[in-house]
């Protein structure tokens, strides 16, 4: 088993009310959670002694655009204690505010950054909330499923003499 | 040593301009310009198995004023775009350019909003050089190619460099 | 420190603060090699991927993919024989060892030591034979596809990778003859870009600098995947939380991958290269150019590709850089809905200005050298 059943236990016992949904896909625990509840939830993860979530291994987000909470911002932490994941989701809508996570871990500073950057999420109360991969005066947030690729058709020999087609 | 024994009265006949290409070719300094994967097939290329001192590119110079011959080796965002710009023109005339691998001739296996497709949007190019990256042999046929062209380069009109579509 | 710099390892911009020769404040300005492979694999079939995993992390490009094909697998929940799970324990460690000696042979030519650059590439050489050997490509090939390999190994491929096993030891005592109780080296790397372990944990730190602050996690045998727990190996660990520590932990990291490309050629098991499944992997060659059946499974595969059930995986491996992760979230569609990679050396650049602090301006250097990073993995 790659996931801990008692902390799977002791997380639907504590956090009963936060919890939205819980999910076992492929021997791995997903739990989807309020978004004014989650850095508790994180923080009272980092502390907890007794099973030690105490690292964060990746932060990012998924953009569904046909729903109305179209952001899902993906927390994995890890625990080396017992070598097992977890994972936590928040769904947004667009617009909506979410807290940083550097308050708990460095790390997060510049993974938030990045979400920032390529979809677009607010995080309030993060240090210095700017681009971080594309140029500073892009303009759009590239993986948002609605923002298309650019993708230029090649120009052969019965093109050759227009600009290049953009899609 | 070999010139006398060809010289025995010291004097050769020969063209100005043949005499300046061929110095320009045997001793083009590279510039060290390497962005991404192809940069390591180009320090493959300057290190012991294949040696690229041999066609007279000993020194690789970190500064564009002090260098030659730009190599861009790798895929060009559009984020890096005007860094190439400025470093191609604070380079001394007479300069090349030689577009290594296929993100940097054409935008290669990336099309999309990030990479710019082909350096020679921005900067004008002597020779272009395919592949993947490119394997060392395939880098010192382009190189060798381009000390071809540059021996039959003509002194007369200036080399209008920085003038293109 | 700007993008084009002979000591940056790539196109990194480092906005330096000084205070005379010491350095205030380091902050490091990415993005001018990004890439948006994020975005151009949500545009693609999951097996026309594996090219793109190739280009992130140039040095260990077959760890990229052996990261993506696992990830791929546990989605399908895909069962991958023995010989191809060997297989590929053994090209990842000549993999290991390939891009430890392209840091070495870089992050010691910048702190001076200007020959071990020609040694690193010189011994990099029988390595990309290897590649060359079992795909035809020096470096970015694409060998491990979904479903195991791409093809079979070739036959002299055990005394090929012998060969090089034999050469390498060697060699690498003489690297650490050069350097390790040299006192010019000792000078500029003991006691230099000290992080300590509780900031290391903090900034989610992973690879060789983790466990050069003492601790000891190794995803090889935290999580083994791809049968690594049959094998038998130490995890080197060092507690100077220095940069002379995090050299002596990858050094003895290729003396560790050697023992265990070792043991995989000794005991390479017999069998089948690629999984059975009819509407995933693509049918042997023989079989696609003779029989109407193959062709069909072949043509769907390659134009239309497969639908895996909807849901998400993550599954990290170690790279020689840290901890490579690949999230897949799908929705049931041919094209993977999102795949997100988690960056090693993205996350351990982050941690540059702790690390730089205080030092003086030429031991930052030391430091860039010594974080490992590979720009095409942090910018993506």
């Amino acid at each position: 088993m790659s996931y801990n059943k008692e902390a799977e236990k002791f997380i639907d016992g504590k956090f009963k009310e936060l919890i939205r949904e819980k999910s076992t896909f492929r021997d791995e625990l997903t739990y989807i959670v309020d978004k004014d509840s989650i850095i508790d939830i994180l923080k009272f993860l980092y502390e907890d002694e007794q099973f030690e979530y105490n690292f964060l291994t990746d932060l990012t987000a998924t953009d569904w655009p046909e729903r109305d909470e179209r952001h899902e911002v993906v927390y994995l932490l890890y625990s080396f204690k017992d070598n097992t994941r977890l994972r936590f989701k928040v769904r947004l809508k667009e617009g909506e505010k979410l807290q940083t996570a550097t308050v708990i871990w460095d790390s997060a500073n510049w993974l938030e950054r990045e979400v920032y950057d390529l979809f677009g999420v607010y995080f309030e109360g993060h240090p210095d909330l700017t681009r971080i991969l594309t140029p500073d005066d892009f303009e759009g947030h590239p993986l948002r499923r609605d923002y298309s690729l650019t993708y230029e058709i090649p120009q052969f020999s019965y093109n050759k003499d227009e600009p290049p087609e953009v899609i | 040593m070999g010139l006398e024994d060809k010289i025995p009265d010291g004097i050769i006949l020969t063209t100005l301009e043949k005499m300046v290409n061929w110095s320009r070719k045997s001793s083009m300094w590279p510039f060290g310009f390497g962005l991404a994967c192809c940069a390591i097939e180009m320090m493959s290329t300057f290190m012991a198995h294949f040696d690229l001192a041999r066609f007279g590119m000993e020194v690789m110079r970190p500064s564009p004023r002090q260098a030659d011959l730009m190599i861009v080796s790798g895929r060009v965002s559009n984020k890096m775009a005007p860094v190439v710009k400025r470093l191609y023109e604070q380079m001394p005339n007479p300069k090349w350019v030689i577009s290594m691998g296929a993100c940097a001739s054409t935008g290669g296996v990336f099309n999309n909003y990030a990479i710019l497709q082909g350096v020679d949007r921005i900067i004008p190019v002597d020779m272009y050089i395919p592949g993947c990256p490119p394997r060392p042999q395939q880098l010192i046929d382009g190189i060798v190619k381009l000390h071809e062209k540059v021996k039959h380069e003509k002194l007369k009109q200036p080399v209008e460099k920085g003038k293109k579509k | 420190m700007g993008p084009q710099h002979p000591a940056t390892h790539g196109v990194l911009r480092v906005k330096l603060t000084l205070d005379g020769e010491r350095v205030v404040e380091a902050y490091p300005v990415i993005g001018y090699l990004h890439t948006g492979i994020e975005k151009t694999a949500e545009s693609k079939l999951y097996h026309k991927v594996v090219p793109l995993t190739d280009r992130m992390d140039y040095l260990a490009p077959m760890s990229n993919n052996l990261g993506y094909c696992l990830a791929v697998e546990k989605l399908l929940d895909l069962e991958i024989p023995a010989k191809a799970q060997w297989a590929r324990v053994c090209l990842a460690e000549l993999t290991r060892i390939n891009s430890h000696l392209v840091w070495i042979g870089t992050h010691a030519i910048d702190i001076g030591a200007m020959s071990m650059a020609l040694y690193g590439f010189r011994e990099r050489e029988s390595i990309l034979h290897i590649y060359e050997l079992v795909s035809g490509q020096r470096m970015m090939s694409s060998y491990f596809r979904i479903g195991g390999l791409s093809k079979d190994l070739p036959e002299n491929f055990n005394e090929e990778v012998q060969k090089v096993l034999d050469m390498l030891p060697s060699r690498i005592r003489e690297y650490e003859d050069l350097l390790t109780n040299n006192r010019i080296w000792r000078n500029r790397t003991v006691g230099v870009g000290v992080l300590s372990r509780e900031e290391a944990l903090k900034s989610s730190i992973t690879g060789p600098m983790l466990r050069a602050c003492g601790v000891k996690h190794d995803l090889r045998k935290a999580i083994p995947y791809s049968s690594y727990d049959k094998f038998d190996f130490d995890i080197p660990t060092r507690t100077g939380e220095d940069v002379f520590s995090r050299y002596e932990v990858r050094v003895e990291e290729m003396y560790q991958s050697i023992k265990i490309a070792q043991q995989a050629i000794d005991g390479m098991p017999e069998g089948a290269w690629e999984a059975k499944a009819p509407g995933i992997v693509s049918p042997p060659k023989e079989k696609i150019l003779h029989e109407m059946e193959a062709l069909i499974f072949h043509f769907k595969i390659v134009t239309e590709g497969f639908h895996p059930p909807e849901g998400e995986t993550y599954v990290g491996i170690e790279s020689p850089k840290g901890e490579i992760g690949f999230y897949i979230v799908s929705d049931g569609s041919p094209k993977p809905h999102r795949m997100r990679v988690r960056p090693p050396s993205f996350i351990n650049l982050a941690s540059l200005n702790k690390i730089c602090k205080g030092g003086l301006l030429s031991d930052v250097i030391a430091n860039i050298g010594s974080v490992d990073i590979v720009l095409g993995e942090v910018d993506r």
